[in-house]
């Protein structure tokens, strides 16, 4: 009687065949030649490079202690910031839904309109908050002004593709019932389209507002209000321990909103 | 009382799904429509409300021509049509008093229809029929946490909100359990008498189509070849409308063509 | 037997009285009195319309005269992409392990959790703007900046999925008496590794955009150009970096989104 191992003893085994062992060593190769030719011809001075953490130290050195003499004047402005994010989410919000409703094939009139919602959506996400920043301060010079378009026209993207995804995936059950008792096109989209709807817009909305609140603080870097200005202000003139209070307020503030949005999602949702 | 004509749908070049069908159904009468999948039975019923549109052919409603209708007109004549589908295709967020109530959508100015501010007529007819159909109770439940004979119960109450001359039922008891299924029939025959309604019902059990309706009109592969009083439906029949493939149906057609 | 109802109301979200109307007055108040309280130069935004239309007009044709420099930025945007990903998603796998609450001990945990969360809290510009204090102008303080940017997002990602696996494959490996680092190798990274991967992808590509920006406080990349074009009121030769940047956006994003769903 054979053993098992004169019966079926092998001694070769790989995990991979030979074509996938190919394949994976050409992705690794590629990775590795990426991350190459980048560290190569970045212009970098490596003598900078090797400073670095004796740099960073000396710089939390100078921010400590914090200096909180203008806290007042800090803690407004970051109101003021917080005002930004807000109002701009609200208007963003509400001007997204028409976007939206073009750019969900089953509720766009036409393919005109379908790549006209497509288009405005892609746009105003594909452009980052703070370009859309640099081109409202040009128009509308310095100011809340230029934050606010700023952070709506980022936000509507971002927004409308969400909702405009959320359409699509409706239950078309009811709309094909209440086209079916004779509503006009607006009542279908009211009762059988907008409920359906709801939760993912208010979990957007809430989620847009937490990100616009980050993003508002660093407006004032370019001049779109907030308490941008103010952390600008602070490292230009090296007064690293007042930077240092600003940071930790931005901290708090964004700590603070997450913990809001967190509250909101779970009581709405 | 309806009245179908010659009524033809084809798909694409493809054979027609429906072959120049005549149908005509009275006042008051409870008619269910049988036959295999595949026969057409859902596309007749969705032809009427033109939710499917006709190739050709003339469906009249009460001395109104259906298939020409479009935009305005042709909403105000599905008002008249109440239909129940096997999905019950309710808003399932919203609670069943809205549910309810958006069978009149057609009538309600869009205000009200936002604002929920529905007129005092309308609230008591939906309480009476809510009441008569037993889920009166849940007028501020939401819909999706009702059980599926309930929730087929606030389908009929919807369409019937409408005041419809008709009532079209797609496969209402197709999605509920034997008891829930014969308590809906029940209802539906029910309903017919007291409000004067005619009801059409698509329907696979064919014992329920016996017990429960007036007519049976069986259909097969986009012809009907019964249309008798539900005693008559015999085993001879029942081999007709169900027996066979649309293949074999097919090459028979061809056969028949040449 | 009672009259039938013809009344009704739809029983309202919030279902306390005094809760509801605090709410809706308090967003009502907030927003009047904000909106009224806001600095806002009117006669300013009314010139604005105005400027607006001469801006569009000389951003229109955009300019691609200075390519080179386009191409230059550009290209270094992508180089502090592709080293800010490798060394953020390096450093990510252990903080994230950190991270995890059925992994880490508690005072390690608390520790993980907090670098995840101070790498989230501050707009990557703002951590640019540090860097660059620091180690001066130029793409080393770009990659420092989103490596800080890709830790925040990936550990945090990572630690989620850390926290989601499949105990009993660790446990296996214990019973069979494995040490640790090779539990952790056959147990937990056959786990984690798809969506590691996925998520390496998904970085790099929010690593392309975020780098387009952090240019503009000096860290190097085609901010910078952008910066430079708006303040010489090059608005043509913008407007060419914008659609460059935009147009890189999309294909990298279409092919992220390709070679995810392939793996996924």
């Amino acid at each position: 009687m054979t053993s098992i191992s004169e019966q079926f003893g092998r001694e070769d085994w790989s995990r991979f065949s030979s074509r996938q062992k190919w394949q994976r060593f050409a992705i690794f190769a590629i990775c590795a030649l990426a991350i190459a030719w980048s560290i190569t011809s970045i212009e970098v001075v490596w003598a900078w490079v090797w400073d670095a953490p004796g740099q960073m130290g000396d710089l939390f050195e100078r921010m400590y202690p914090p200096d909180t003499t203008n806290i007042a004047s800090i803690l407004r402005v970051l109101w003021q910031t917080v005002n930004i994010a807000t109002f701009a989410t609200a208007f963003a919000v509400l001007m997204s839904l028409p976007v939206a409703y073009l750019a969900a094939q089953n509720t766009t009139p036409n393919r005109a309109t379908l790549w006209l919602g497509r288009l405005i959506l892609v746009t105003s996400r594909s452009v980052n908050t703070i370009i859309w920043a640099l081109l409202f301060v040009a128009i509308f010079g310095p100011g809340v002004v230029a934050g606010i378009v700023a952070i709506m026209f980022r936000s509507i993207g971002f927004v409308g593709k969400l909702l405009g995804e959320a359409i699509e995936e409706i239950d078309k059950r009811p709309v094909e019932a209440l086209e079916a008792t004779g509503a006009s096109r607006f009542k279908v989209i009211a009762y059988a389209i907008v409920p359906q709807v709801m939760p993912t817009f208010w979990a957007v909305a809430i989620l847009r507002w937490d990100i616009n609140l980050r993003e508002s603080t660093v407006l004032g870097l370019v001049g779109a209000g907030g308490i941008g200005i103010i952390l600008q202000g602070a490292i230009d003139t090296f007064n690293w321990p007042e930077a240092a209070t600003v940071l930790l307020a931005i901290l708090a503030l964004v700590i603070l909103g997450e913990v809001i949005s967190a509250f909101l999602r779970r009581r709405i949702l | 009382m309806l009245k179908i004509t010659d009524l033809v749908k084809r798909y694409g070049s493809g054979d027609p799904v429906l072959k120049n069908l005549d149908l005509t159904i009275e006042g008051e009468s409870v008619v269910s429509i049988i036959g295999s999948s595949g026969a057409g039975k859902s596309t007749l019923l969705r032809c009427i409300n033109r939710l499917v549109e006709p190739t050709s052919g003339s469906i009249e409603l009460n001395g109104t021509e259906l298939t020409s209708l479009r935009g305005r007109q042709l909403r105000a004549a599905r008002r008249k049509i109440g239909m129940v589908f096997q999905g019950f295709n309710l808003v399932d967020r919203l609670t069943v008093m809205e549910n309810v109530q958006s069978g009149r959508l057609g009538y309600l100015s869009t205000w009200a229809a936002i604002m929920r501010r529905y007129p005092k007529e309308d609230i008591r007819r939906a309480f009476e029929l809510m009441e008569r159909v037993g889920i009166a109770h849940y007028a501020n439940t939401r819909a999706d946490q009702l059980s599926g004979g309930e929730r087929q119960r606030v389908g009929v109450v919807r369409a019937l909100m409408q005041n419809p001359e008709i009532l079209l039922a797609d496969e209402p008891t197709a999605s509920l359990d034997p008891k829930t299924s014969e308590q809906i029939m029940g209802l539906l025959r029910d309903l017919a008498g007291e409000l004067k309604l005619p009801v059409l019902i698509n329907i696979h059990n064919v014992a329920e189509a016996k017990e429960y309706t007036d007519r049976i009109v069986g259909m097969r592969y986009g012809r009907i070849i019964f249309d008798d009083a539900p005693a008559r439906l015999d085993q001879d029949a029942m081999d007709r409308i169900y027996s066979g493939s649309p293949h074999a149906d097919r090459s028979g057609d061809l056969r028949q063509a040449s | 037997m009672s009259a039938t109802p013809d009344t009704w109301r739809k029983p309202p979200f919030i279902a306390n009285p005094v809760i509801r109307w605090a709410v809706y007055l308090g967003a009502l108040g907030y927003f009047l009195w904000v909106g009224a309280t806001m600095p806002i130069d009117w006669n300013r935004v009314a010139d604005g319309i105005g400027r607006a239309g001469r801006i569009f007009g000389g951003a229109f044709p955009p300019s691609f005269e200075r390519s080179g420099l386009l191409i230059d930025g550009f290209l270094e945007s992508l180089k502090i992409a592709i080293l800010a990903t490798t060394g953020g998603v390096l450093l990510s796998i252990p903080i994230a392990f950190m991270a995890a609450r059925n992994v880490a001990p508690m005072p390690i945990y608390y520790l993980g959790r907090f670098v995840i969360i101070v790498a989230r809290s501050f707009h990557p510009v703002i951590v640019a703007i540090i860097f660059v204090k620091a180690v001066g102008f130029g793409p080393f303080a770009g990659v420092l900046t989103l490596v800080v940017y890709s830790v925040g997002f990936v550990a945090k990602m990572l630690a989620e999925r850390i926290e989601e696996i499949d105990f009993g494959q660790v446990e296996a490996m214990r019973a069979a008496g494995a040490p640790f680092f090779s539990t952790i190798f056959y147990a937990v990274f056959p786990q984690i590794m798809p969506r590691q991967i996925g998520l390496t992808i998904y970085q790099l590509d929010s690593n392309l955009r975020a780098s387009a920006v952090v240019g503009i406080v000096g860290a190097g990349g085609i901010g910078a150009t952008l910066a430079n074009a708006f303040g010489r009121y090059d608005y043509d030769f913008a407007l060419a970096i914008t659609i460059v940047i935009v147009g890189v956006i999309l294909i990298s994003e279409g092919i992220s989104g390709q070679i995810r769903k392939r793996i996924g």
